[in-house]
């Protein structure tokens, strides 16, 4: 008997979508849970946070510069964390995400400054999270005026510094055009990951198992019969999440189809086969629930849904790496608001792809063909 | 060659030892009797022998594949009917069998054909979760043998359906062992046993006796008398602990006697002062005899 057949998988799959129609309440909570939550959270979420990672754009460095630096730097907005000459280095850091600010001061920022010609400071901020930007931005002319006084000595007034603001991505500071794509990955995630972990588990305890193990299906045409209806469900929430997304909130919609596709794709699966994971670990659809609830909350607060990825501390966005929504988050802000091409999204993606392959081996490795 | 032959077979669950060192020898062709009462292991051996479970210790074949490595295979050419109806309730008839269908890679016309067979062509569309217990359990053996397995086995099929079904699908087992089937049946009916070509007895997870019904009474070696009286609670209450006496069981105004010595047995009816005749030992006096013999011997 050969460990893949198109007909077994097809009577596994034409099975599991006959239940998943007649389980009417379910079914309607697949539907109508993303809906839901899409709307009360697209709605209420705002937030504000502080350290955020920054490049400096600065092709000289003399004192001005260097107070103006260690100013923005005391007022516990930016964390400068790439350096840099080149402007187009510093848009690729923004674009990928790397960073939440470019503050460029340009290179006759100190001559202005001592002929009290009008010096000039241009700050790029990421605003696809509008409340990074705001906190951060709205200080700012006193900040520079400050450091300036300071620098040229008591008795000068400093020529006003004029302060030029980028809002980037998100001109209008408008908080759902960040939470919505977002919220879009969160609701994924709880929906499939739920779904697909009372795959197997339902199995058990209705007692089909032992019926469905004493037959001739492999381990992998039960994970596949398993997954691929949630994926078409996936497909179904993702079609309608978008189409809010763009109705009812407005959410612009810069990058590539494609690409967002892809992503969106690369992410289901992860899911799907992250909930039959669980499936395989748990014995009752208690343990599966708790498990998935388990894994729930970490991702929801570390992957960037709560709080900027790039103002948590250290060790918090190294075990933030570790959850798809993460990449995923990247990848749909990065896509759907920033107009992020093939190279900017290649990361997520292939992050997204190495999950897909470590949940699915873990899961047929733990997939029990016995009762034991 | 046979089609069950194994040895040694040993289960446990946690630290109890729920199947013990169990041999079976199942020939072609024959309806082999599995019984014991509930909880003696029965399942847990059936299951180890289609691959569900793997047996802490033993080995052996079935339809001669190795029963520790050979798994797939035989549940290729097993039919196997869980003790619990165990397709899918929320599914019809037609989509059971479809499944199953679609699992052995049969042609569609072998569902046609069951549901034919079964006479539920016309009630194909009910949900399989509605059918009586009778009618789940004719599926659930329509299901197994619609891959045509070589070996079926049979866990409790017969629980909880009324005598008319249960006659019928005795009836059936009988038709199918005609046509060369080899089936296992287990069973805790002792009328049940007796249409079975031999029997297997298993007492907490022991395989106590086999061999056909006449020999399993005969090896028990148990002299049985009857006794007629018009006062069965008095007189069974005065025989029970008597020397000679094992088992005392009323049937409505007669008592059945049962020990290993005839003469100790005649010696207490005697001081009892009643009326007896010897009569045939049933097999429900050996199998009780048996069960109580193996819970001496566990204690
Ligand atoms: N998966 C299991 N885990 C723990 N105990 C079990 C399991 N399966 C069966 N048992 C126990 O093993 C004993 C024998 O069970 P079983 O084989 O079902 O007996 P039978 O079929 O003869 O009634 C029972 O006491 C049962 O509780
Ligand atoms: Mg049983």
């Amino acid at each position: 008997m050969s460990w893949f057949s198109l007909r077994r998988l097809r009577a596994l799959l034409s099975k599991e979508i006959i239940q998943m129609r007649r389980d009417r309440v379910t079914f309607a909570m697949m539907l109508g849970v993303p809906l839901m939550q899409l709307l009360l959270f697209g709605y209420a979420i705002n937030n504000y946070p502080k350290h955020l990672p920054a490049a400096l754009v600065a092709p000289t460095q003399d004192r001005f510069t260097r107070a103006m630096v260690s100013a923005l730097e005391l007022t516990g907005y930016y964390d400068f964390t790439h350096t840099t000459a080149s402007a187009a280095e510093a848009d690729s850091l923004i674009a990928r995400g790397e960073v939440a600010f470019v503050v460029t001061i340009p290179s006759d920022f100190g001559q202005r400054v001592e002929r009290g010609d009008n010096p000039q400071i241009l700050i790029e901020a990421d605003a696809t999270d509008p409340s990074v930007a705001s906190g951060a931005i709205s200080t700012l002319g006193k900040v520079a005026e400050g450091a300036l006084s300071r620098e040229i000595g008591r008795d000068a007034i400093p020529a006003p510094v004029n302060i030029v603001v980028h809002r980037r991505y998100n001109p209008e500071g408008i908080t759902q055009y960040n939470i919505i794509p977002g919220l879009m990955g969160v609701i994924l995630q709880m929906i499939l990951v739920m779904m697909t972990s009372m795959a197997l588990t339902r199995e058990s305890e209705r007692g089909t198992m032992e019926n469905l193990l004493a037959m001739p299906a492999t381990p992998l045409e039960i994970m596949l019969g398993k997954i691929i209806p949630y994926m078409c469900v996936g497909a179904v929430q993702v079609a309608v999440v978008l189409l809010v997304a763009r109705g009812l909130f407005g959410v612009p919609f810069v990058g590539s189809f494609g690409l967002l596709a892809g992503g969106i794709f690369a992410f289901v699966l992860s899911m799907v086969i992250l909930g039959y994971l669980i499936s395989t670990m748990a014995r009752t659809q208690m343990q599966a629930m708790q498990l998935a609830f388990f894994f729930f909350l970490p991702s929801l607060m570390l992957s960037g849904f709560m709080f900027p990825f790039r103002g948590m501390p250290g060790w918090a966005q190294m075990l933030g790496e570790c959850f798809p929504l993460t990449h995923f988050l990247r990848l749909i802000r990065g896509v759907m608001l920033k107009g992020a091409n093939h190279a900017d999204v290649a990361q997520p993606i292939a992050a997204l792809a190495v999950f897909v392959l470590i949940f699915g081996a873990l899961a047929l490795s733990r997939f029990r063909q016995t009762l034991d | 060659m046979n089609v069950i032959e194994v040895q040694g077979l040993t289960k446990s669950f946690g630290t109890r030892k729920v199947v013990d060192d169990v041999s079976l020898t199942v020939e072609k062709g024959e309806i082999a009797g599995f019984l014991g009462p509930n909880g003696s292991g029965k399942t847990t051996c059936i299951r180890m022998m289609c691959g569900l479970l793997t047996p802490d210790a033993g080995h052996g074949r079935v339809l001669g594949h190795d029963i520790l490595r050979e798994q797939r295979q035989i549940k290729l050419q097993v039919g196997y009917m869980t003790q619990k109806f165990s397709f899918y309730e929320d599914l019809s008839i037609r989509e059971n069998l479809n499944f199953v269908a679609g699992l052995y890679g049969l042609p569609p016309d072998a569902v046609r054909d069951t549901l034919e067979d079964l006479g539920l062509t016309s009630r194909r569309d009910q949900l399989a979760g509605s059918l009586s217990g009778g009618w789940k359990q004719r599926l659930a053996l329509a299901a197994c043998i619609m891959h045509k397995p070589q070996l079926l086995m049979l866990d409790e099929p017969t629980a909880g359906v009324d005598p008319k079904a249960r006659r019928e699908f005795w009836d059936e087992i009988h038709e199918l062992s005609a046509r060369g089937l080899t089936v296992l049946v287990s069973t805790h009916y002792m009328d049940e046993a007796e249409r079975c070509h031999r029997i297997n007895y298993i007492a907490y997870g022991r395989l106590v006796a086999h061999g056909t019904v006449g020999q399993v009474i005969r090896d028990a070696g148990l002299a049985t008398y009857t006794v007629e009286t018009d006062r069965p609670g008095l007189v069974a209450r005065q025989l029970a602990g008597a020397p000679g006496v094992d088992q005392v069981a009323p049937f409505g105004t007669t008592l059945h006697v049962t020990g290993t010595d005839p003469a100790a047995l005649e010696a207490a009816l005697r001081e009892a002062g009643v009326a007896w005749q010897p009569s045939e030992t049933s097999l429900e006096d050996v199998f009780i005899r048996l069960m109580e013999q193996s819970q001496d011997n566990m204690t």
